[in-house]
């Protein structure tokens, strides 16, 4: 082998390790800025329920700051969030199976669905405790349809 | 010589005779339902209680208010694959020609109407403390769901667990209908009745033995998840730290105290729990406060 050849082969090298460390942080920041946004999805949901559940006493103001909050959390395009390459059987530290990518309306439909049962929170969260739990099932459902196709156990 | 050999083939046949005796299959008596009549409203109760709907749908369905139980879903364990089959109404794919006695003993004895022995994929070994006026309800109210002409699937079982005749000799050793855990008043008592019977919790949530037998030793103390990564969490106190009514509120909306929402299996199991009577819920809530603290 060449000199030449050598330092090349060299250089490739450290390109690709580059380029797979590169993908790696790109995947690693993507899991951690979905699950972040899935911690902001259940503090404001936090809020909304402990006051359906009776854990605390029942604040129009509050739930309808929690709510509104939501709505606009669930109204993020989430595109780059979801790269290829961060599902579980690839990434350590994702809990999105495989499927995701390979059911893709699906996935969408079901966001699609989140964010219409967050926007009738935003109407009925400030419409008294009733009007609170009576949307507070429906987004429970929203949040467990995609927890149920796509996330894998995590303890 | 000669001697020798007869002595063994006639050996060989008390074995096999003993095999065939020990592992024939232990039908209910013919007059086991007498006197009973169906409630179809109660049925429906039992069948969100029981969590039909959670395995006989078809992959990836929404359940809704009148499941399609199409079967298709599959389970896997270290034995193979199982499948879930058909329990429509249909008459030839489905158990539309089943009788409320053939439903009883599936359900209790897991025995088919033509006498084969159920893989426990079936979770018969629960079902076999299910009081008999509760199949019977259950089977008016199934008899009420859409009918689907999709047939049921084989299970991917492969040499020996295929041979269904030594389920038998299986059942006599891990299966009967003995409570597990003391009850000591009416409501623990129904939370029993739901978790140890209808709801068949500890088939997820108990670990296993090698022969695919509940670990009693470790009631709902969790398992690993069959279907890959990640494990069936432990319920008993010592794992399960949340108050009574974090419990039953996660039951009825599928959040946990952290609000984090239920997943998977236990995802489907919350749409079932959501149906049931309040009181229902704080029973099985009051039966897992109860449990033992476990590992």
């Amino acid at each position: 082998m060449t000199r030449f050849a050598k330092f090349s082969a060299a250089a490739l090298g450290i390109t690709l390790l580059a380029g797979t460390a590169f993908a790696d942080g790109h995947v690693n920041a993507a899991v951690k800025a979905r699950q972040s946004q899935m911690t902001l999805y259940a503090f404001n949901i936090g809020q909304l329920g402990a006051m359906a559940k009776g854990a605390v006493d029942y604040d129009a103001a509050k739930a309808s700051a929690a709510a509104a909050n939501l709505a606009a959390l669930t109204a993020l395009d989430q595109s780059a969030l979801w790269p290829q390459g961060s599902d579980s059987d690839s990434f350590m530290d994702s809990n999105a199976k495989p499927e995701m990518w390979q059911n893709f309306p699906d996935v969408m439909t079901k966001g699609k669905a989140l964010a219409d049962a967050a926007m009738v929170m935003q109407t009925a969260a400030g419409g008294g405790l009733d009007s609170l739990r009576g949307a507070i099932g429906p987004l429970g459902g929203a949040c467990s349809a995609c927890h149920k196709a796509y996330r894998v156990p995590q303890n | 010589m000669r001697r020798v050999l007869s002595a063994l083939i006639l050996l060989a046949v008390f074995g096999l005779a003993t095999f065939w005796f020990l592992t024939r299959p232990d039908f209910l008596p013919d007059d086991a339902l007498a006197g009973l009549s169906a409630d179809t409203t109660r049925g429906e109760q039992v069948f969100n209680a029981a969590g039909c709907a959670s395995c006989h749908t078809a992959p990836n369905a929404e359940p809704g208010d009148a499941p399609v139980l199409s079967g298709g879903q599959e389970f896997p364990s270290p034995f193979g694959t199982f499948l879930a089959p058909n329990i429509t109404p249909d008459p030839v794919q489905g158990i539309g020609g089943w009788s409320a006695l053939d439903l009883a003993n599936a359900m209790t004895r897991g025995i088919s109407p033509q006498g084969a022995h159920y893989y426990p994929a079936f979770p018969y070994t629960s079902y076999a403390r299910a009081s008999l006026q509760d199949v019977v309800d259950l089977r008016a109210f199934l008899a009420t769901l859409p009918a689907d002409a999709t047939p049921s699937q084989p299970h991917k079982i492969g040499f020996p667990f295929n041979i269904r005749r030594s389920l038998g000799g299986w059942k006599l050793l891990f299966a009967n209908d003995d409570w597990i855990m003391p009850a000591t008043d009416a409501t623990l008592e129904r939370g029993r009745y739901l978790v140890e019977a209808l709801g068949h919790c500890a088939e997820c949530h108990t670990a296993r033995g090698p022969l695919g037998n509940l670990d009693l030793d470790k009631w709902m103390a969790g398992a690993p998840n069959p279907k890959g990564k990640g494990n069936i969490p432990g319920i008993t106190p010592a794992q399960l730290d949340w108050s009574a009514q974090d419990i039953a509120y996660y039951f009825e909306t599928g959040f946990t105290p952290d609000f984090d929402s239920a997943g998977g299996q236990m995802a489907r199991v919350v749409e079932n729990l959501s149906k049931l009577p309040a009181s229902d819920r704080s029973a099985i809530t009051a039966y897992l406060k109860a449990l033992p603290a476990g590992q």
